[in-house]
């Protein structure tokens, strides 16, 4: 992975820079031996190893303020990191740059069930943010995979999703305010506990930034109550074109399940392997559709379900009779990652989304794929809103099998964009598809991205490498492309 | 004063291109029900985006649909409605309160105003279903942000910084926006006597509770004295949670129920500001606030003899202010407090929107970040310039 050349100038001045850090966040804050950085060379996109300069780990926004001024003033760049459970490489190191780890942040500031919203340091898990609020009858809606370990700050940075997005949305939709610490080290508070901004809308903005325009130091979301009731359906097609059909056929009976998932035939083998649960290994693809919501709702619509999913060739169609039940449905949707895991050793996450309607074509492209790269794919799928998880299964210890199955994914992606898709859902850009970002965008296109970038870090100090294929000088981008003393379409008359 | 009327995105790029280059301003029209809305813009020129109208395509399946933004709000509904599906953030028609003829407001004006309605607690706002964009920028640049998907994390999320733009940074060219089904039946119940902060206290309950509401709003002594709860989905859905809901209420008042088509009147009333449309010598506040501070705000407005009404669970208050010297923007600015939350003078004079901020003055590290904003997007302030604050 190609990433910014890294600066001699800084790296020299490593103890230097250690021993000014720490006059700002004293002690253990600053980590300046080997050993101690190892920890925080990748992410959860393991096969991307860099070690930081140094780790600074702040507890008060003030610090985290003093800490920016001082990069930028001494331009050393700042990659900021929560857990580390980046997909993408989201907090790749660099090794002419810090880390700046969040994981200080670690309390919930006020809980407020009148307003219905939860104040909370970045660094608090996404799941602990429910356990707040679950006496109560509350929880936070959006549920990536990792969220017993992610933070709340990282989950604003990448924006990210979970199972229930269709009906509960994003991260986008659930967050109310934060404050931030910008590279000029200025505290800026977006949003809080009322809705809208009173300007631009900077907050959405912030939000799904990847850290590469601010220093999260604050997050205020609003919570849901829980659903009463929550019901599934665990239903068996003889083929994905059948069960693609199934979905689509219960969006335009105008219902929208709190989470559709599906499985392929690999999928599911592995899952059920793996954890035991029932599904059926005769099926081609299995879906589990989840309706949440008041209990005569739920039970009403788990019929309409029911009846669609025979109109549409079901094999099989079991309903839960109770929440164990239930939970055993997704027990092997939630371990399918573990569980393919276990059968190839290595495994590939790749995350797209496409328009529903090109699943079967999607799917016939990956299958050519596999036979082309060798590598056999196991698919699981946000069914309701097209966000698509191939696993390509490979050897790390084979020779080339690494490469070969990052190029495989790089065509899968590719292929979502052909399709009318986009190349990442939730587990956003980093480093994993920067250099994808010209099949989806033109250079134009890209060039109103970066100057946004300008306007929040006109030096390129934070997390660069990461989103962008190529790092412009912004004051490049800001000029105006005049051609010997023209604009573009001279031809057309102008006032 | 010329009035440009491009055909097609690259006459509007040339034109704009051309216009930044002689550092002449542009006022953007589509529908033209909204120019009340903001500060006054005075530009040598208008822009008329009439043409890039119509739907371009509609997939109920899957929940996608891209149209030109001067595509008529009465197109769109008529067309979601023929599969039954809406725009779930509810975006009332403004035009009205702003003397224009009900019907012509457009996708894009509810889009780039960031309109929505009193299911916005649950559902979002305009912001939270626009799925991406073409545009062409102030730099007289042809860009395209998003895509045709609902979920999609890839890049900067441009779509949010269009929605609440006022225009101001860029001129939509098409835009894309996930629908929903539409809700198959509808009870709405009414609360009756109730003052602000019993009022605030029932709203809370019930959205604090297991019925999921989706519309709570509260109309003062002088609309009747009225509070509102939503149920909305399928029919054996709704008719069990009206009566458990009513149930839980007693303690407030014993409610009426309202069936169907009864009970989207007041809702379609609220998000059309239909209270306020006929007087418009008043000028006309909404105000943000976290729900429970709806009551403070509203005893601020009392002092300024404003009429008011809830909706958002309290979170939001329309007040219209007889003329008075800022039309209230010190009382009312003054009630926000520490608790945060903003007011936006939504309809007022010529001459009070020159001189009144229209939008919450921010702090300056704010502001300034606005500025930059503004300046990557249209570095000669062309596109509307002023309509939301004066740097901008």
């Amino acid at each position: 992975m190609r990433m910014p050349e890294p600066d001699g100038g800084i790296i020299a001045r490593r103890a230097e820079i250690a021993a000014a850090l720490r006059q700002i966040v004293p002690g253990e804050g600053v980590i300046d031996s080997e050993e101690e950085r190892r920890p925080y060379e990748s992410d959860g996109l393991t096969a991307y190893r860099n070690m930081p300069l140094l780790v600074v780990l702040p507890s008060t926004t003030e610090q985290v303020a003093a800490v920016l001024r001082y990069c930028r003033d001494n331009r050393i760049k700042v990659v900021p990191r929560g857990a580390g459970t980046s997909l993408s490489g989201g907090a790749l190191p660099l090794a002419d740059g810090i880390v700046l780890g969040m994981a200080k942040f670690n309390r919930i500031l006020e809980v407020d069930f009148p307003n219905r919203c939860v104040v909370a340091q970045p660094g608090v898990t996404n799941l602990g943010i429910t356990h707040a609020v679950q006496h109560a009858g509350f929880y936070y809606a959006p549920d990536p995979s990792s969220q017993i370990a992610c933070t709340i700050g990282g989950n604003v940075a990448e924006n990210s999703g979970g199972v229930h997005c269709l009906k509960y949305g994003l991260t986008t939709n659930n967050v109310l305010g934060i404050e931030f610490v910008t590279i000029d080290g200025e505290t800026v508070r977006l949003g809080g506990k009322h809705l809208e901004a009173e300007g631009y809308d900077l907050l959405g903005v912030m939000v799904g930034s990847e850290g590469l325009l601010g220093v999260v130091t604050e997050v205020t979301v609003r919570i849901l109550q829980k659903p009463p009731t929550a019901r599934a359906l665990l239903i068996g097609f003889p083929s994905s074109e059948c069960a693609g059909n199934c979905v689509a056929a219960i969006i335009a009976a105008g219902i929208i399940p709190g989470g559709m998932e599906m499985m392929d035939k690999l999928a599911i083998h592995a899952a059920e392997d793996f954890v035991h649960v029932g599904y059926p290994r005769d099926v081609e693809a299995l879906l589990i559709v989840e309706i949440d919501g008041p209990k005569p709702e739920v039970d009403h619509l788990i019929g309409c379900v029911e009846a669609i999913a025979r109109q549409n060739q079901a094999a099989s169609c079991r309903v839960s009779q109770s929440d164990e039940e239930r939970l055993a449905f997704w027990a092997g949707r939630k371990a399918a990652f573990p569980a393919v895991g276990c059968i190839s050793g290595d495994y590939y996450c790749v995350d797209g989304t496409i328009p529903r309607k090109r699943l079967s074509d999607v799917l016939r492209g990956m299958t050519e794929l596999s036979a082309k790269y060798g590598l056999p794919v196991a698919n699981v799928f946000h069914a309701g809103d097209g966000n698509l998880h191939p696993l390509i299964l490979y050897d790390a210890n084979k020779p080339g099998e690494v490469e070969r199955a990052e190029a495989m994914g790089a065509d899968i992606l590719c292929l979502c964009v052909e399709l009318g898709g986009v190349l990442t859902g939730e587990h956003g850009v980093g480093v994993e598809k920067r250099d994808l970002m010209d099949r989806m965008f033109n250079p134009v296109d890209l060039e109103h991205q970066m100057r946004l970038k300008c306007a929040f870090d006109p030096e390129g100090l934070l997390n660069p490498g990461k989103v962008f294929p190529q790092l412009h000088r912004c004051a490049e981008l800001g000029r105006m492309h005049v051609h010997k003393g023209q604009t573009a379409f001279p031809d057309i008359p102008r006032f | 004063m010329t009035r440009f009327r491009p055909k097609d995105a690259r006459e509007l790029a040339e034109l704009v291109a051309g216009a930044g280059a002689k550092g002449e301003a542009l006022e953007v029209i589509a529908g033209g029900t909204k120019r009340g809305l903001g500060r006054p813009v005075e530009t040598p020129h208008q822009l008329d985006v009439t043409a890039f109208a119509g739907i371009r395509s509609y997939e109920p399946e899957e929940l996608v649909l891209t149209a030109g933004p001067a595509t008529p709000m009465a197109e769109i509904a008529r067309t979601l409605a023929a599969a039954q599906q809406v725009l779930p953030f509810e975006p009332g028609d403004w035009g009205p309160v702003y003397g224009a003829p009900a019907g012509r407001q457009t996708l894009g004006g509810v889009l780039v105003c960031n309109i929505a309605g009193p299911r916005r607690p649950r559902q979002g706002s305009a912001r939270d279903h626009l799925l991406g964009f073409h545009a062409v920028s102030g730099r007289g640049e042809v860009f395209k942000s998003g895509g045709r998907v609902i979920k999609n994390v890839t890049g900067y999320d441009l779509s949010k910084l269009m929605c609440g733009s006022f225009g101001t940074l860029a001129v939509l060219t098409e835009v894309t926006v996930k629908v929903l089904p539409a809700p198959e039946a509808t009870r709405t119940l009414v609360l009756r006597g109730l003052d602000d902060a019993r009022a605030v206290q029932a709203m809370t309950r019930a959205l604090n509770g297991a019925q999921d509401v989706s519309g709570a709003a509260h109309l003062p002594a002088e609309f009747g004295a009225r509070t509102l709860l939503r149920l909305e989905g399928p029919a054996p859905s709704v008719e069990a949670r009206a009566e458990a809901l009513r149930r839980e209420l007693t303690e407030f008042a014993v409610a009426e129920v309202l069936s169907d088509a009864a009970a989207m009147a007041p809702w379609r009333d609220l998000a059309d500001l239909n209270a306020f449309a006929a007087e418009p010598s008043r000028a006309l506040w909404r105000v943000s606030v976290a729900p429970q501070a709806g009551p403070a705000i509203a005893a601020a407005a009392r002092k300024l003899e404003g009429r008011y009404l809830y909706d958002w669970g309290g979170g939001l208050l329309w007040i219209a202010v007889a003329d008075a010297r800022d039309s209230g923007a010190a009382v009312l600015r003054g009630a926000l407090g520490e608790a945060g939350g903003h007011a936006t003078l939504i309809r007022a004079s010529e001459s009070q929107r020159a001189e009144i901020p229209i939008f919450e003055p921010q702090p300056p590290a704010l502001a300034a970040l606005g500025q930059r904003v503004k300046e990557s997007f249209d570095p000669a302030r062309i596109l509307n310039p002023g309509r939301m604050y004066r740097e901008l």
